[in-house]
Order: structure tokens, then C-alpha cells, then sequence
């Protein structure tokens, strides 16, 4: 059941003065856990929980012909699913917009980061390269995918391995994996979305309050350095609100990446 | 027979002739076995199953708590989080409705206090006739699993009205697992809410209202 | 002589199993379930109202059974989304579980089960079906019984239990014959399939094999249902 129009004006109101019914500042991530290696038949992969939202990502790799426009560069692709076993609210059939821009607004903030050098994944220019697969599912939808799938993307990343390749037979050894790491740059690109819901602005909201976002900004950055930006939901943003926006997406961004540190070496 | 204890489907219970079937059991020769998954309970010869997960199975007479979805010409339909929807009938509104002011009374999204009058193979039926029935006006909703209701009610209301008094909020439980507070402070709504979890978690521990009461005191010396 | 198998387990060991519930909070019932590497989760929705309408069935309620193996669980990546083997397993599964269910009194509704295979090393329909069950117990749907899934193979002469994708692949000899079968506790048949090559009487035997080894899954089952409640 969506959130009552009751319970969003509670929500509200306590948004106007400064608190949470979880008791979170504005600016604070629920509990955030990343498990990597979780699938073995994937090149990488991570599991992320935000509080209850939990999400899966899985790394494939395969030898494919590279586009006509960059001969020597691999090739990248986001996929989501959102799993009708993580909420009532989605079903089976074709993705819907949810996924669908769920999975473009990520794959804009990895690819323009230029996060993966896709000028190494050259097998041989003009005729094989490797494709990154990034694959993501929902597990428990409980508030913002958004942001627990960009961690869950890096996470998984980093967690990746090159599989063997045989030049001769043309041939991916899946299940038989290089030493070689897949190769990222060193700056690691988070993707923070803000939320306004009324006059004020939040963070990874609960589902509860997700349900009365008026609109949302994505930003994909690293310390400061923005390459991806997307506004969802049809709300409007003062001008002021925007600058807001984007100050506070800096403090995030420093606060998430200390406490993930760890995991993103 | 000891009571209490997990059972899952297909499992035998308990043994024996003088033993009767009762919810969440069928009776096999001698065997009385669980249908369910719950809490095996035995009281003079009638052995039941105890839900402890499940959607709500509503029930005639029950107070429940639920949600506008729908304004048609003659009434609401709500949704109640049960596997029906149900339905209230302009007439079972202890005023005058206008065919035309509905929406006036109440409109999609509104929540409602509503009680289940009648159910059969068409639908649930709602009344908001008597007191303490009618549209929500103010606080928040709370859901918890409709299993644990009768743990957050307590014998004779004592769970629900320890955490009445301690956070001077109004409570009213739906059987079907919605709960409305409303108090005057929202900390003080926060807190019952809180308290409200606390027992739906904990609904396996005894002495828990002495439990919740302990964990109050801790609340309120923070 | 008989075959010695990769993993080193004797012909009628299982692989290590293990199960737990409540491991999706948005559902009303949800479990995973595993036999050594193949990983299975199900959630399970409802009882609730059936759509699209024209699906309904008026006299009694439908138990609608989906399983979808996540892209990266196998070594060659499955592109993400419906799939005709995975169609065909969802209603298999629907079988195997429908005989159990007791859900005539919820006409025009729907309990939805959704499996999703997060790592495949084979069998992934049997931990599908295992996690499908106690999903549903732990849902509270009213079952008149339990049911557990196995695979049982023949690899050239010999019955295995409970095969791994290297044994599927075996091509030595007469190969690999597959053959997934679900039973009730009480010990009802209700779901077989088979791929491959075997005479009547071994086939015979290895459903007698099925039937220990399910009993075996069940109890693992059990336990998790048993230990639900801390």
C-alpha cells in the first residue's frame, strides 16, 4: 500500500523540523553492507543493503565485435530488473520505465566517469573486444534502488576478474579466470540521488517516504568532479533548491566514501 | 500434549481419538496434522494452529483500518489488505450522502475506521455507522503482520493501553494489521510506534508487558 | 566398477543443503534454499486478487509459479528476462507443488511464487521447487503437506544423487541421464521429468533413491521452518 496522504503529512512535518521517523539526519544513509564474490559463475559481484532495500549485481564478460565508431574500445552494458520477488509492486512482462531508467541513469554515471578503461579491453582492434555486462536485481525493494545499485555496480567492479581467453580457438574460458583485475581508474564514481519532498531535502528515503518525493535528483561524482545528472518525477526545483542540491550531494559523497572505503580499494 | 510448538504442514500433531480438529488442522485417522505453518495450541481436546504469517482473513464484525481506492456512484471501495477489497455502501454512513458529495466525504487516498458487517462471495462489506468508526483525520498508520494484533491488543487491552498511557496517544488497532496513532507531539506518536514494533517482534517472549514496560522507562530517561 | 564422482560424494550423498526463511521482508512468505553451489530464492505473494480478470478461476484459487535464473548465475550469460525453459520450469514447479495446496477458499485469487536462481551448478529447479514450498509454509498458506525436490542421474551405469552441472555434462559411457523428481512427505510423486537414456527397472530404482533422498531435503526444510523464530 502506498503511503497515506495521513502518514506523508506526518513525514512532513517532521521533515520541517529537521528530523526523521527513523531518527536519521536529513544527510544520513540507513546501515549500508556490501558482500562481494556472491555469485561464482559471475565475473564479479555484490550484494548491498541500504537499511532493508537490498540489491544483487553481477559482472559478465564476453568476446564480441567491437562498434564501428571505436575499433579498440570495449563495450559496456547496464541492465535492471526489478524482481517481482523484491515487491508487490512490480510484475513479470518487459521492463518497465522503472528499470529502464534505472539502469540508464547508472550506466551514464560509469560510462561518462569512464570508470572502466575500455581502451584495455582490446582483444584485437576492429574485430574482438570485450563487453562488460552490468547486471542488476532487486532483491527487497525498501526505498531508493537507485543509490544501493550504484554502490552495488562499483562494488561489483572491483570485485571483477578477466576471464581467460583462448586467441586461437577464439574462445572465452568461462569459469576459468586471469589474475587480471578488470581495469577501473582510481577515482571511484558514487551515484547520490537527493530527494525533495516538500520544502525540504533527504537522502536514501524508506519507501515510506519515497512514496511522497516530489522529485529527485541522481548525480554520479567523484570528490567534487560531476559527470552524470539526471532529474526524476515531475516536481520543480527553485534555483536555490538546485544549489542546495548540489552542496549537499558534495558532503554525501565525502561521508559515503570514507564509511565504503574498505570496500572500494 | 505440551503446548505450543512449531509446526509446519503435514506434520502430526498429536495423537489420539478423544482429539478434534480445529483451524489449521485435519484430522487422519487417529492424527490430528497441521495444515499450517504456526504455533500448535491444545485447549480441552481441540487442537488449532496458530497463524504467525499470512495475509489477513477477514472476518464479519472485525474493526479494520484501510485505504479509499475508488469513488463509484453509489459508495468507497477500500482496500484493506486483505486478498478481497471491500466495499461501503453510501447507506452505511450514519448521515445523509448526496449521490453527488462523496467525494466530499471522502476521497481516494483517505483512510478510514471501518467495521466488516458482511462477507460473502461477492465481497466485504463495511459499516461506519457506530461510534469510533468514520475518516481519519490526523496521525500516522503503523502496519504490522494481522497475526500479531492480538499481541499488540494484550489480555483485555493491557499491551495496547500501557503504551496508550505511556505516550498519551490515542491508538486505535484495525484487526487486518493497520494501526492508527495520534497524539498531540509527533515524538510522542514516534514513540508508540516504536513501542508498537517492539512488541510485534518480540510477541514470542513471556512477560512481555512487563518487558515493554522496562523499555520504557529506558525510553524516557533518553 | 562404480563411477567416481567429481566432487568426490558417494553415489547417493547429497551436496550440502541449506535453507532459511524470511530472508525477502516485502513478502508474505520467502525462503532460499541450496544444494551446495545452486542457490535459489522464492517470495511468495498473496492470497490476493487474481489479474488480469479474464485469469480468475471462480470456484477456487491459483497458485501461479515463476522461476528466472539471474544473468550471471551460469557461466554464459542469460540475457535478462522471460525465457521458454524458464516458462516451462515455472509451470512444472506449478505441478509439483499444486497438489499440496489447499486454496479453495480464496476463489478469484492468486498466490504468486517467484524463484530466482542467483548461482546454478545444476539441479536449479529442485532448489526452485524446495524454496518455492517453504516460502509458501512460511506465508501461511494452508497445505495439507510438504514437498522436496531432488535430482536423481545416471552417469553410464551407475545412479547418482543430486547431480552437479559437471555430472549433467558427463559423456562418458552412456552420459548422463537426468532426472528431477519432487515427492510429498507422505510420499506422493508429483513431479518427474527425464533427459537422456535408461532402461524401465533402473528407472524404476532410482525412484525409490528419489524417495530417500526427498527425505532428506524435508528435513532440512523442517529445521528452517522450525528456526524461524529466534
Amino acid at each position: 500500500m502506498k503511503t497515506s496522504k495521513l502518514t506523508g503529512d506526518r513525514i512532513k512535518e517532521y521533515l520541517a523540523l529537521g528530523k526523521r521517523f527513523d531518527g536519521r539526519k536529513l544527510d544520513e544513509f540507513r546501515e549500508i553492507t556490501i558482500e562481494t564474490g556472491v555469485s561464482k559463475n559471475a565475473e564479479g559481484s555484490a550484494r548491498v543493503k541500504m537499511g532493508k532495500t537490498e540489491v544483487i549485481v553481477g559482472i559478465k564478460m564476453n568476446a564480441s565485435t567491437p562498434y564501428p565508431d571505436s575499433p579498440d574500445k570495449g563495450n559496456l552494458m547496464v541492465t535492471a530488473e526489478l524482481l517481482p520477488l523484491s515487491s508487490s509492486r512490480f510484475e513479470l512482462g518487459p521492463p518497465k520505465i522503472e528499470s529502464i531508467e534505472l539502469a540508464r541513469v547508472l550506466d551514464r554515471a560509469i560510462r561518462e566517469s569512464k570508470f572502466i578503461e575500455l581502451e584495455k579491453l582490446c582483444i584485437k582492434k576492429g574485430e574482438k573486444v570485450w563487453t562488460v555486462f552490468i547486471d542488476i536485481y532487486s532483491i527487497n525493494a525498501d526505498g531508493n534502488l537507485l543509490d544501493a545499485a550504484g554502490l552495488g555496480i562499483v562494488a561489483a567492479l572491483k570485485n571483477s576478474k578477466i576471464p581467460k581467453y583462448d586467441k586461437e580457438k577464439e574462445e572465452v574460458l568461462y569459469g576459468n579466470w586471469s589474475d587480471e583485475k578488470l581495469p577501473l581508474k582510481k577515482e571511484v564514481p558514487l551515484s547520490i540521488t537527493i530527494y525533495k519532498i516538500g520544502e525540504n531535502l533527504i537522502i536514501d528515503p524508506t519507501q515510506e517516504e519515497e512514496d511522497i518525493n516530489d522529485a529527485r535528483v541522481t548525480i554520479g561524482s567523484h570528490k567534487g568532479v560531476i559527470s552524470s545528472m539526471q532529474k526524476g518525477n515531475s516536481g520543480e526545483l527553485s534555483e536555490e533548491e538546485m544549489y542546495n542540491i548540489l552542496d549537499m550531494t558534495e558532503k554525501v559523497w565525502k561521508d559515503l566514501f570514507s564509511s565504503m572505503e574498505k570496500y572500494l580499494k | 500434549m505440551s503446548n505450543k510448538k512449531i509446526v509446519i504442514p503435514g506434520e502430526v500433531i498429536v495423537s489420539g481419538e478423544k482429539y478434534l480438529p480445529g483451524e489449521g488442522t485435519e484430522k487422519k485417522d487417529n492424527d490430528i496434522v497441521a495444515i499450517m505453518y504456526g504455533l500448535s495450541e491444545e485447549t480441552n481436546e481441540l487442537v488449532k494452529v496458530i497463524p504467525l504469517s499470512g495475509v489477513y482473513n477477514p472476518r464479519r464484525g472485525n474493526v479494520i483500518i484501510g485505504k479509499v481506492n475508488n469513488v463509484t456512484f453509489n459508495g468507497w471501495i477500500i482496500d484493506i489488505t486483505a486478498p478481497n477489497s471491500a466495499f461501503l455502501s453510501l447507506t452505511e454512513v450514519p448521515r445523509y450522502v448526496n449521490k453527488d458529495g462523496l467525494e466530499e466525504v471522502m476521497d481516494i487516498g483517505d483512510m478510514v475506521v471501518a467495521k466488516i458487517w458482511n462477507i460473502n462471495k461477492r465481497g466485504i462489506d463495511l459499516s461506519i455507522k457506530s461510534r469510533g468508526l468514520g475518516k481519519i483525520e490526523e496521525g500516522m498508520i503503523v502496519k504490522i503482520n494481522s497475526n500479531k494484533v492480538p499481541r499488540v491488543i494484550g489480555k483485555e487491552g493491557s499491551m495496547v493501553n500501557l503504551i496508550k498511557n505511556e505516550t498519551r496517544c490515542n491508538i486505535t488497532i484495525g484487526q487486518n494489521g493497520l494501526i492508527w496513532i495520534s497524539g498531540d507531539k509527533i515524538e510522542d506518536e514516534l514513540l508508540a510506534k516504536k513501542a508498537v514494533l517492539f512488541v510485534t517482534e518480540k510477541s514470542f517472549v513471556e512477560g512481555l508487558t512487563d518487558k515493554l514496560k522496562e523499555w520504557f522507562e529506558k525510553e524516557n530517561k533518553k | 566398477m562404480t563411477i567416481k564422482r567429481f566432487d568426490g560424494r558417494k553415489l547417493d550423498e547429497i551436496r550440502k543443503m541449506s535453507a532459511k526463511v524470511g530472508v525477502v521482508p516485502n513478502a508474505d512468505g520467502s525462503a532460499m534454499f541450496s544444494f551446495g553451489d545452486t542457490i535459489a530464492i522464492a517470495a511468495v505473494y498473496g492470497p490476493k486478487k487474481m489479474h488480469p480478470l479474464h485469469m480468475q478461476n471462480p470456484k477456487k484459487g491459483t497458485l501461479r509459479f515463476t522461476y528466472n535464473m539471474l544473468s550471471f548465475s551460469v557461466t554464459d550469460r542469460i540475457r535478462p528476462g522471460p525465457s521458454r525453459r524458464g516458462t516451462e520450469i515455472g509451470k512444472i514447479s506449478e505441478w509439483a507443488i499444486d497438489p499440496v495446496l489447499m486454496i479453495d477458499k480464496y476463489p478469484n485469487n492468486v498466490v504468486d511464487v517467484h524463484v530466482n536462481i542467483l548461482q546454478a551448478n545444476a539441479s536449479t529447479r529442485c532448489a526452485g521447487i524446495n524454496a518455492g514450498a517453504l516460502a509458501l509454509a512460511h506465508a501461511g498458506i494452508t497445505m495439507k503437506d510438504m514437498v522436496s525436490s531432488v535430482s536423481i542421474g545416471k552417469l553410464d551405469k551407475d545412479l547418482v544423487v543430486d547431480l552437479s552441472k559437471k555430472e549433467e555434462d558427463f559423456e562418458e559411457g552412456e552420459g548422463a541421464t537426468d532426472i528431477p523428481m519432487t515427492f510429498t512427505n507422505n510420499g506422493k510423486l508429483t513431479h518427474i521429468q527425464l533427459d537422456g537414456n535408461i532402461k524401465t527397472e533402473q528407472l524404476k530404482e532410482a525412484v525409490k533413491l528419489a524417495r530417500k533422498a526427498c527425505k532428506e531435503v524435508y528435513e532440512v526444510q523442517k529445521k528452517a521452518l522450525k528456526e524461524s523464530i529466534k
